[in-house]
């Protein structure tokens, strides 16, 4: 079986390569092609999934090496993957909702004539993304890793012809080199440390490695985390990468690229088990970006940005858990996988919304849709419901466990966490019956689109419908039942994995497990989480659902601005990094202008007269050349002489 | 038995025997065949240029060149499998001629070279058709005076001089001895029989021939007289051996052979003799080499010759001149390395340092890569001085790798073309990357790996250069090695900026289109300079197993 593992990168990587070498041969066949790779590989995963759960759960690991890829004295490092449970997770995620997005695009990026080379991206992505989680070793999965980045910075910013698109995939991937720096760094310590950067050996000696090193790995493996993860401080890309076509959003926050910072953390349990400096640090990061996201996305009037908030702060969730060491690791997972679920059924439910509505991302321009889109509706509200945890549905089981987790670590640090865990339940709660109501419920509020030449929305092909009065109408089969799909995930998922600790049991032998007791007792915090939820839920319904929604946004108070910019993260970054970057550059500029340039200028001045000098020499007598013989030879001569003499 | 009894015989032999038999000499034809196969096409060329009709005299001039540079390659490569590169090596015919690996190795590589010399030699297409007759690089009718009548009646008449199909394997079989002669009369010798086929190839340009003409008498002029020093030199260290044979002299120096022939008492073992002569010899092949200060001739006659013979010659002069070089001072001077040494250093130096500063102001590129090879010359003295067996491997190497890059490059600037011929003027050049971008590309290839930039051939080569010569603790000569070809980068990066980065002239060259003869040429030179680049191992290894100089 394990042969089979190599397939799983390789069915997707054969169509990006086909599709994006084939040509415009390929234009008509090309998504049908790129969507049936991905779904080969999805086909693949399950049959090594059935394979594995026939065996006992310690055989269950598979390795396969394809090659020696690197091999320089003591540097190491195979072409070689490992199959295990957590692996598995992953690539059941990544490919099968991987698929259900190619089906969606198949309809979203119908009149799109670059379709065929969105598919190659797209196989590209999940390509990478599969080699991330399936690499043996750190090398290899930084190889994945930056595959992953170039094809996030490929997809997003693939409407390049605008510059919005083009500006925010450059800033997703310099976000991303920040973090990648850090990856790079921890590998490189842990190659001084260990001697070698496959798992095995490295983890399994993780204990034995100094503290100190050990949490400057896990800082570096943070960073990066952070990075590809969106979490603060590098959070800044996930907002401006909503510039991407909406399945794009929907691969990135739900299947591809951010869940691979919750991986890492999970994949080096080890190191982070023996650095508790570094784990703090960690879960700081964790309650900070899901308080961050939960604030932004209070605040944001375009749909997918309000989803992107969310986003970041369910990873929130997650890095939070994954810190919390083998008490949270499988629990981060867990969220990770739900959140997959209907993460992907909202931003294709988004997706749909606007495909309706003249490509509008304006939720004050949306009002009473569930009339005309009752699919999208259905799909959306179950997607809703899941993710601010309403009881029975997949969002309750997985984030009600971190929020007992962290309540768990016990001391002020439990209190802290667990509080900010539980606060950010109700603001769930609050920013998505907020994008509920002003999204489905409600009067209808929209307006004819604006002429073309000044249409500020996301897809291009609203220049054909601008001008035209709205006619929402549910999207073709081809998107919705992706949708539906996923809303059964979002329904079923959690029950099934949560109940009879399944979920617990089949990931334990990877990351351990230990249980964490909470000091107030499970059953308080699930119903404190449930009155928090109500809460929520109520505060948006007075504001949103009882008055009328003005279509322009009120001015609002200093913390919904603040938090419309998102709570000044551009305006940190340009005045910390770009002014001191900037004024960095200049100084050095001077110096080389001053200094460098004048040594160099100076220099290159000299050898060219010294040079126009020499070249009077060869005045082209033969005369006077064999003069130069001659005092040559006696020159040689006498050298050679004096040398014997001395 | 032992010496006295073999003595004793030949004095019998020698008192009883009537001296009316010269014995024999004794040849290994076989070990020798690369030489023969190459000389003995030459003379079938000029009774080819006696026999058959002026028609198709070309034809079968360029047949008989390539054909025998083939099957004499063939037979390097026989030889070598056969082991005489390392095992069987040992000295042939007479101690006249060494057959093993440094010769062996330098030997076929001076036969590929010339393989793709030779094609540059037979190119006809890059003129126009001179009265209905395709033209090649050489004078129609060499002995008449330029711009006369007999020349225009040559011209109309369709004379092409076929002569220099043999004149060149006359030269490349003197190449071939350079490099294996084991004695210094053999050396003298082969380096006559390779210098004045050279001279008269220099001569025989067919446009600017009075330019040609000029080149060729000071080369003739300047390599008599370094032929002069170099036999002033030989005699000097025949007076301190009393021998000629390379082991002896090594064997007088070491002071292993004790023995004083009484015609030479006065002179034997006198170390005066011994380091003037070294010194001359030294000079001689210098000279060859293009070092500095015997380098003058170098950008006058590489500018002047035809440029087909200008690749040949800049290529497989300068590995037959090495090779020799390494030779002299592996096993014949290794003894004196303590003298001439520090010699070498200063040679060297001053060779990287004025080729590189003075190729600077250059105007014209086959002045440019004249200086350009004369910095080369300066980068191989550092491998050479290294002495060591990785000394002598990376300067094989290095040789090797040179050889093909310069001749890709010469045939490049046939290709760009004026109304006054080869458009070798660097202001012509401005642009060239716009109008021909594969021609620019392919030349911007060969000065990359001129100027040493990794994944081609010349980085590489200098690397193993200035490890070796590193290694063998000429630190100090590595670092002006670096500091020059930091200097040279800049003129040849100036010549890439130039056709890729500056607008076209109105009245610019035009790029000719040449048969698949200079076609070849330029892509076997890419060709190695690429894979000698990116995967020189191999070939490195290759070079290291030809190391051992037999004694």
């Amino acid at each position: 079986m394990e042969n089979l593992i190599a397939l799983l990168v390789g069915a997707p990587l054969l169509g990006a390569a086909v599709l994006l070498c084939g040509g415009r041969r390929l234009d008509k066949a090309g998504h049908w092609l790129g969507t049936l790779l991905a779904a080969v590989s999805f086909g693949i995963g399950v049959a090594l999934f059935a394979d594995m759960l026939g065996r006992g759960a310690e055989d269950r690991t598979l390795y396969q090496h394809l090659f020696s890829w690197v091999s320089v004295g003591s540097f190491q490092a195979d072409f070689a993957f490992r199959l295990d449970q957590l692996s598995m997770t992953f690539v059941l995620l990544i490919s099968g909702v991987g698929t259900l997005i190619h089906v969606y695009s198949i309809g979203y990026m119908e009149h799109d004539e670059r379709r065929r080379r969105f598919f190659g991206y797209l196989n590209l992505f999940v390509a990478a993304m599969l080699l991330l989680v399936l690499a043996d070793n750190y090398l290899l999965l930084y190889f994945g890793w930056e595959g992953v980045g170039l094809a996030s910075y490929l997809l997003i910013g693939f409407w390049q012809h605008k510059p919005s698109a083009a500006t925010a995939a450059k800033k997703a991937f310099l976000v991303n080199r920040v973090g990648d720096i850090g990856l790079s760094i921890a590998i490189m310590l842990m190659f001084t440390t260990f001697g070698t950067f496959a798992f095995g050996p490295v983890l399994a000696n993780a204990d034995k490695a100094s503290e100190g090193t050990l949490t400057a790995i896990g800082l570096m493996l943070l960073l990066a985390a952070c990075g590809k993860s969106a979490q603060v401080p590098l959070q800044s890309w996930l907002g401006d990468a909503m510039e991407g076509p909406t399945p794009v959003s929907a691969l990135i926050h739900a299947a591809t690229m951010v869940t691979a910072g919750v991986y890492l953390i999970v994949r080096s349990g080890a190191i982070f088990n023996a650095a508790p400096d570094a784990q703090l640090v960690v879960t700081v990061v964790g309650a900070v970006t899901l308080l961050f996201g939960a604030i932004v996305g209070c605040a944001k009037d375009d749909i997918k940005k309000a989803l992107a908030g969310s986003t970041m702060s369910q990873i929130g969730y997650m890095v939070l858990a994954a810190g919390l060491g083998p008490v949270g690791y499988v629990f981060a997972i867990m969220h990770l996988v739900t959140h997959g679920f209907f993460k992907a059924g909202l931003f294709l439910g988004a997706g749909s919304v606007m495909h309706g509505m003249n490509d509008e991302v304006d939720m004050r321009k949306y009002g009473g849709l569930r009339r005309y889109m009752p699919v999208t509706f259905v799909t959306f509200g179950l997607g809703y419901l899941a993710i601010i945890g309403f009881p029975g549905l997949s969002g309750f089981f997985s984030k009600d466990k971190i929020i007992e987790a962290a309540f768990a670590k016990g001391g002020t640090e439990g209190w802290i966490l667990g509080g900010a865990a539980l606060l950010g339940a109700g603001i769930t709660a609050f920013y998505m019956t907020r994008v509920m109501l002003l999204t489905f419920f409600g009067e209808k509020r929209w307006q004819p689109a604006p002429d073309a030449d000044q249409v500020p929305s996301a897809e291009p092909a609203a220049e054909h419908r601008a001008g035209r009065m709205p006619h929402p109408h549910e999207s073709p089969k081809s998107m919705t039942i992706p949708m539906i799909v996923l809303a059964f995930g979002s329904v079923f998922a959690g029950a099934f994995f949560g109940l009879g600790d399944r979920f617990l049991n089949w990931l334990e032998p990877v990351t351990g497990y230990e249980h964490g007791n909470p000091p107030v007792g499970a059953l308080t915090v699930t119903l404190s989480t449930m009155v928090v939820l109500a809460v929520g839920v109520a505060i948006a319904w007075s504001m949103y659902g009882r008055k009328p929604v003005p279509v322009v946004a009120p001015r609002g108070s200093f913390l919904t601005r603040a938090a419309r910019r998102d709570l000044f993260q551009d305006d940190f970054n340009h005045v910390v990094l770009v002014r001191g970057g900037e004024h960095l550059t200049r100084s050095l500029v001077y110096v080389d202008h001053s200094l460098v340039d004048g040594v160099v200028n100076g220099t290159a001045a000299s050898v060219g007269g010294l040079s126009g000098r020499l070249r009077k020499l060869q005045n082209g007598y033969a005369r006077s050349y064999a003069v130069s013989m001659f005092g040559g030879t006696v020159v040689l001569i006498a050298a050679t002489l004096l040398m014997r003499a001395v | 038995m032992s010496a006295a009894t073999a003595a004793q015989g030949l004095l019998t032999l020698a008192a009883n025997g009537p001296a009316d038999k010269i014995p024999a000499p004794h040849i290994e034809y076989a070990q020798l065949a690369p030489t023969l196969i190459v000389v003995g096409a030459a003379v079938l060329g000029v009774l080819v240029e006696a026999f058959v009709p002026r028609r198709s005299r070309y034809h079968v001039q360029v047949f008989l060149a390539v054909a025998s540079l083939a099957a004499a390659f063939a037979a390097v490569v026989g030889l070598a499998a056969g082991g005489y590169g390392n095992s069987k090596a040992h000295i042939a015919a007479m101690g006249a001629i060494a057959v093993d690996g440094p010769a062996l190795f330098l030997q076929g590589t001076i036969l590929l070279a010339s393989v793709v010399a030779v094609f540059t030699f037979a190119e006809r297409r890059l003129d126009p058709k001179a009265h209905g007759n395709r033209v090649d690089s050489f004078a129609a009718q060499a002995a008449s005076v330029p711009g006369s009548d007999s020349e225009k009646a040559a011209v109309k008449a369709g004379f092409t001089t076929t002569e220099v199909f043999p004149l060149a394997l006359f030269a490349i079989s003197g190449m071939l001895i350079f490099p294996a002669a084991n004695d210094l009369l053999t050396l003298f010798i082969a380096l006559e029989v390779f210098s004045l086929p050279l001279y008269l190839l220099c001569a025989v340009a067919r446009r600017q021939r009075l330019m040609s003409q000029e080149a060729a008498v000071k080369y003739f002029l300047l390599g008599a007289f370094s032929s002069a020093f170099l036999l002033f030199g030989i005699a000097l260290l025949y007076g301190y051996a009393g021998s000629v044979s390379y082991a002896v002299i090594a064997d007088v120096v070491d002071g292993t052979v004790t023995a004083v022939d009484p015609a030479l008492a006065s002179t034997m073992g006198n170390d005066a003799l011994l380091l003037i002569g070294g010194a001359l010899i030294l000079m001689g092949l210098l000279f060859k080499v293009g070092a500095v200060p015997f380098h003058m001739w170098t950008p006058d006659v590489y500018q002047g010759a035809p440029t087909p013979v200008t690749g040949f010659m800049a290529a497989a002069t300068k590995v037959a001149a090495f090779g020799a070089l390494l030779r002299l001072l592996y096993v014949v001077l290794p003894g004196l390395r303590w003298d001439w040494r520090p010699v070498m250093w200063g040679v060297a130096i001053v060779t990287m340092l004025a080729g590189a500063v003075i190729a600077v102001t250059q105007t014209d590129v086959k002045r440019l890569l004249a200086y350009s090879s004369i910095a080369h010359a300066g980068f191989i003295l550092a491998g050479v001085i290294a002495t060591s067996a990785e000394g002598v491997k990376s300067v094989l190497f290095y040789l090797g790798a040179y050889s093909f890059v310069t001749i890709g490059a010469f045939a490049v600037v046939t290709l760009v073309r004026d109304a006054g011929g080869e458009a070798t003027h660097l202001s012509k050049w401005a642009g060239l990357g716009r109008r021909s971008p594969l021609t620019a590309a392919v030349f911007a290839v060969f000065l990359l790996a001129f100027a040493g930039i990794p994944l081609t051939s010349g980085f590489a080569g200098k690397f193993a250069v200035f490890k070796a010569a590193a290694e063998g603790g000429a630190g100090a000569l590595v670092v002006v090695g670096v500091i020059s070809s930091a200097i040279a980068a800049f003129f040849y990066i100036r010549v890439i900026v130039l056709m890729f980065f500056s607008e076209p002239k109105a009245d610019g060259p035009t790029v000719a289109v040449p048969s698949p003869l200079t076609m070849t040429t330029i892509a076997v030179g890419v060709a190695v300079t690429l894979v000698l680049g990116v995967a020189p191992q191999y070939f490195l290894d290759l070079a290291g197993h030809a190391s051992t100089f037999v004694r």
